[in-house]
C-alpha cells in the first residue's frame, strides 16, 4: 500500500473560515476534511497524514510552516504529496503550491496539487511541481478530484505521463525533444496549408515575445533633481543581514546610505554568484557607483542623492519575479520623490 | 528547364582493382582514388574506409558529407572547379543514391561532427543510414586554416564528382523527372492555387561558415533568385561547419528537404513559383540588407505564403525573424523551420530573437540535449578532438569508451531545412 501526506487549509480542513485563516498548522493522522475526497478514488494507497494550516498563517510564515512541516515528515515514510486543490483562491493557492515545490526539492518526491489556470501561483511554480488544471471555485471539486487522484494513480504506479494538455496538468515549460512521424520540411509545408487554407494549426514552438523598455526621457533640471542608485549586482552591507540569496532572487532590499560618501570595502560586499566578486569587493562603488553620485552632488551637477541604495542579485532572476521586483521599487521611488535612477547590472 | 534525374540505388559499396557498379555494388579502386585527390598537392596524406549501417563504427570530426552525382554532358557541381560553367538544373544528372562520401581528418575549428553507424546517435542522423565512402585527408603543414578547409572541401567535391561519374556506364536506375517552368506559365497554368516561395538562408560569416553559389562566396552576393532544379545539380555546396547538428552539408543541399516537399505538393495543393537563396551575414546592416532583398524578391513572385528554412542559430536567427516580419507584415503567410537551445535541462527560452510574427514555427529539437553514446569497436578519424567540438567538451569521452555529447555534435540531427524526424514539445 501507498502512502499519501495531504495538505489542505482552515476552511476545507473543516476549522473555520477567513476568521481562522492565521491557524497555525496541524500534523493529523489519516485523512481530514476533504482528504476524504480522495480516498476511494485512489488506488493500493492510503492518506496517512493531514497538514491544515491556515491561509493568512502559511503565506506570512512560509519557512516556518515548511520546518513545521519537514520536522513532522522527517522520519515518516510517504509515496507522494496532494495539496488542495485551491482553484483560483489566491493564499490557499501559493500554500498548496510552495508545499508541493518545497516537498519535490527537499525529498525528490512527487507532489501534485490543482489550480485555475488564472491562479497567480500557476506562473510562479508549475515548472517545480504538476499542478492540474482545475475549476474556478470549489464547485469545481466534483471533477476535480477525480482528476487529481487518478493524476495521483498513475504517478504512484510509474505509468508513462501523456501529454500536458492529455493529462490536463500546466506545462512545466520544459522542452524534451521527440521524434515525430513526418519529416520537419513535411511539417513545415502542412504547416503552411492550413494557414492558407485558414484552418486551425499549432506552432511546435510558442514564441516568448520579451517587452521591450522604451528608455524614459531625458532629465529637464539635473540641478534640483533626487537621483536614486540601484543594482542588480548584488552589493549589500558586509554579512548581507538580509539574506539577498545568490541567484533567482525573489526579493530586494533597501539600505540607508544617506551618511556615507562612498560604499567601503568591508563595509559592502557582493553576493553575486553570476560574476567575479572579488573587484566588487574591493572597491563596491565599481558596482554601486555611490562615490561618483556623492562627487557629482557636491559639484552641484545633481540636486540631491536618495536616501536609500536599492539592491538584488540579477542572477537566473525569472522574468516574472523581476517584472514585480521593478515594479514594487518604481512605485516606492514615485511615492518618496525621485526624479531619476542609476541603474547598473552586471 | 527539364532535369532528369537517374537515382542508382547502391547496396553496398567494396574496395576493388577497378572503378565500376556490378549488380548495384559500388566498387572502388583505392589507388585511383589516391592519385585523384593527390592531385592536390597541399593533400600530404589521403586514405579511404568504408563505414556501413549497422557497423560499430563511429566516425570523427567530420567535415562534409556529399552525395556521389554527375552529369550526363555537363559539369556538376558547376562553378567549382572550371572557369567555363553552364547553368545547372536541366539535362541528365545521375544520383548514386544510398551512399556517400564523407570527409574527415584532423581538425579545422570547432564545428566538425559525429557519426555513428548504429546504435542511439544512429537514430538522429540521416548519414548513418548511408554506405558511407570516408576519406581522411592530412594537409601538408604549411596550409592555414583557411587553406586546410578549401582543400578539404574541394576534395570531397571532387570525389563526390569522381564517384558519380561512374554511374554514367550503368543502366539500371530509376528515373524522376522535373519540370520548371517560368513565373508567368506556373501562373496561368495553376490560377486557383496558393502561391508558395521559399525562402533559402545560408550561412556566410566566414571560415567554417561559408556557402558556395557556383563556387562564389555567398558573402559576396546579394539574395537570387534560384530554381530547385540546379539545387539539385550542385550549384549550392557546403563550406561550413557550423555546428554539426545545424549545418547544412552539401548532402542536404542536393537533397533540400523543403524543397522536395514543395515540389511533391507542386501543380496539386500550391503553385510553387521560386526559391530566394538568402546569405545570412554577421553585420546588423547586411542582415538588413539581405532580408529587404530577399522579401522584394519573394513580393515579385507574388507569393502568398512562404517556408524560411535556417542554417546555423544564435546571430542568424535574427535573420529568420526579420525575414518572418517583413512577410508576415505584407499580409504573406509564414512558416519558420529552426532548432532550439532550450538548454540542457530544457528550461530556458528557446530563441535568442524572437518577433510575435513568428507565429507557425517547426521545431527541429533541442540541440542542448544531451546524450550518452555507446563506444564502438572502430574509430574512423581523430575522437579526442570531441573535447574541443560543439556538442563536446573535456568530460565527454567516459573512462569506460562512451561518449557524453549534446545532440549539437552529431551530423545533421537537427538539420534546419527540416531533413529529421527530430522535434520537442513542452511538458
Amino acid at each position: 500500500m501507498k502512502k499519501i501526506i495531504f495538505y489542505t487549509n482552515q476552511f476545507f480542513g473543516q476549522i473555520g473560515g477567513e476568521d481562522k485563516a492565521y491557524t497555525e498548522p496541524q500534523f493529523h493522522n489519516g485523512p481530514i476534511g476533504n482528504a476524504n475526497a480522495f480516498t476511494d478514488k485512489l488506488e493500493d494507497a492510503e492518506i496517512i497524514h493531514t497538514v491544515i494550516c491556515g491561509d493568512n498563517y502559511y503565506v506570512e510564515n512560509m519557512d516556518k510552516v515548511k520546518k513545521f512541516i519537514n520536522d513532522k515528515l522527517k522520519n515518516i515514510e510517504f509515496d507522494l504529496f496532494i495539496a488542495g486543490p485551491a482553484f483560483n483562491a489566491g493564499r490557499f493557492g501559493i500554500a498548496c503550491s510552495d508545499i508541493c515545490s518545497f516537498i519535490k526539492k527537499q525529498y525528490n518526491i512527487e507532489a501534485i496539487t490543482g489550480l485555475y489556470e488564472e491562479n497567480p501561483a500557476v506562473e510562479m511554480y508549475k515548472k517545480d511541481i504538476y499542478i492540474l488544471r482545475v475549476g474556478k471555485s470549489a464547485a469545481g471539486i466534483r471533477r476535480a478530484v477525480p482528476l487529481m487522484a487518478e493524476f495521483a494513480n498513475k504517478l504512484l504506479r510509474g505509468d508513462q505521463l501523456g501529454s500536458p494538455s492529455a493529462e490536463q496538468y500546466f506545462a512545466k515549460g520544459k522542452r524534451i525533444n521527440i521524434f515525430r512521424e513526418k519529416n520537419g520540411a513535411e511539417r513545415a509545408v502542412d504547416m503552411l496549408l492550413k494557414r492558407l487554407n485558414n484552418e486551425p494549426y499549432e506552432t511546435e514552438l510558442e514564441i516568448s515575445v520579451y517587452e521591450k523598455v522604451e528608455p524614459a526621457k531625458p532629465l529637464k533640471d539635473l540641478k534640483s533633481a533626487k537621483i536614486a542608485l540601484c543594482t542588480s549586482g548584488g552589493i549589500v552591507p558586509f554579512g548581507n543581514p538580509d539574506h539577498i540569496p545568490a541567484a533567482t532572487a525573489k526579493i530586494f532590499k533597501m539600505y540607508d546610505i544617506s551618511n556615507l560618501d562612498a560604499l567601503k570595502e568591508g563595509e559592502f560586499e557582493s553576493v553575486h554568484a553570476g560574476y567575479d566578486p572579488v573587484y566588487a569587493n574591493k572597491d563596491p562603488n565599481r558596482v554601486a557607483p555611490l562615490d561618483t553620485l556623492i562627487k557629482l552632488k557636491k559639484e552641484g551637477i545633481i540636486g540631491e542623492v536618495y536616501t536609500y541604495l536599492t539592491t538584488t542579485t540579477g542572477n537566473s532572476t525569472s522574468v516574472a519575479d523581476a517584472t514585480r521586483m521593478g515594479k514594487e521599487i518604481a512605485e516606492k521611488f514615485i511615492e518618496d520623490g525621485v526624479d531619476g535612477v542609476i541603474l547598473t547590472s552586471t | 528547364m527539364n532535369l532528369e534525374l537517374r537515382k542508382i540505388h547502391i547496396v553496398d559499396v567494396v574496395f576493388s582493382n577497378e572503378n565500376k557498379i556490378e549488380n548495384n555494388v559500388l566498387k572502388l579502386n583505392k589507388i585511383s582514388l589516391s592519385e585523384l585527390i593527390k592531385e592536390d598537392k597541399r593533400i600530404k596524406n589521403v586514405d579511404f574506409d568504408i563505414a556501413k549501417p549497422g557497423q560499430s563504427v563511429r566516425i570523427f570530426p567530420v567535415k562534409d558529407v556529399i552525395e556521389p552525382r554527375a552529369k550526363l554532358n555537363g559539369e556538376i557541381f558547376p562553378g567549382v572547379f572550371k572557369d567555363h560553367m553552364d547553368e545547372a538544373g536541366s539535362g541528365i544528372t545521375y544520383v548514386l543514391d544510398g551512399c556517400a562520401v564523407v570527409t574527415t581528418g584532423p581538425i579545422v575549428g570547432f564545428q566538425e561532427g559525429l557519426i555513428d553507424m548504429s546504435g542511439p546517435a544512429a537514430e538522429y542522423s540521416i548519414f548513418s543510414k548511408l554506405l558511407n565512402i570516408v576519406m581522411i585527408i592530412t594537409k601538408e603543414d604549411y596550409v592555414d586554416p583557411h587553406e586546410h578547409e578549401e582543400t578539404v572541401r574541394l576534395a570531397g567535391i571532387k570525389l563526390a564528382k569522381f564517384i558519380g561519374e561512374i554511374g554514367l556506364m550503368y543502366d539500371t536506375y530509376e528515373s524522376v523527372s522535373y519540370e520548371w517552368k517560368s513565373i508567368g506559365e506556373k501562373f496561368g497554368q495553376y490560377p486557383g492555387l496558393p502561391k508558395v516561395a521559399y525562402v533559402y538562408n545560408c550561412m556566410s560569416q566566414g571560415l567554417l561558415h561559408d556557402t558556395y553559389f557556383y563556387g562564389r562566396d555567398t558573402k559576396h552576393i546579394v539574395p537570387s533568385l534560384i530554381t530547385p532544379l540546379e539545387v539539385m545539380d550542385g550549384a549550392i555546396v557546403s563550406g561550413n561547419c557550423v555546428s554539426p547538428g545545424s549545418k547544412t552539408t552539401t548532402y542536404h543541399h542536393l537533397n533540400n528537404a523543403v524543397i522536395k516537399e514543395l515540389l511533391k505538393k507542386h501543380g496539386k495543393e500550391i503553385n510553387f513559383m521560386g526559391i530566394v537563396l538568402n546569405p545570412l551575414m554577421v553585420t546588423l546592416k547586411e542582415k538588413y540588407r539581405n532580408c529587404m532583398l530577399s522579401v522584394k524578391s519573394i513580393e515579385m513572385l507574388g507569393a502568398e505564403g512562404v517556408i524560411i528554412s535556417q542554417e546555423g542559430f544564435g546571430n542568424p536567427t535574427t535573420d529568420l525573424m526579420i525575414v518572418c516580419q517583413s512577410l508576415e507584415n505584407r499580409g504573406i503567410k509564414t512558416v519558420i523551420i529552426t532548432n532550439e537551445d532550450a538548454g540542457i535541462d530544457g528550461m530556458s527560452e528557446s530563441l535568442p530573437d524572437s518577433v510575435t510574427e513568428a507565429k507557425a514555427i517547426v521545431s527541429t529539437g533541442n540541440s542542448n540535449a544531451t546524450i550518452m553514446l555507446p563506444k564502438m569497436e572502430r574509430v574512423i578519424g581523430h575522437l579526442k578532438d570531441i573535447e574541443k567540438t560543439t556538442g563536446g567538451n573535456v568530460d565527454s569521452i567516459q573512462e569506460d569508451g562512451r561518449l557524453l555529447v549534446e545532440i549539437h555534435g552529431i551530423m545533421g540531427s537537427h538539420n534546419l531545412q527540416g531533413n529529421t524526424y527530430l522535434s520537442a514539445e513542452t511538458v
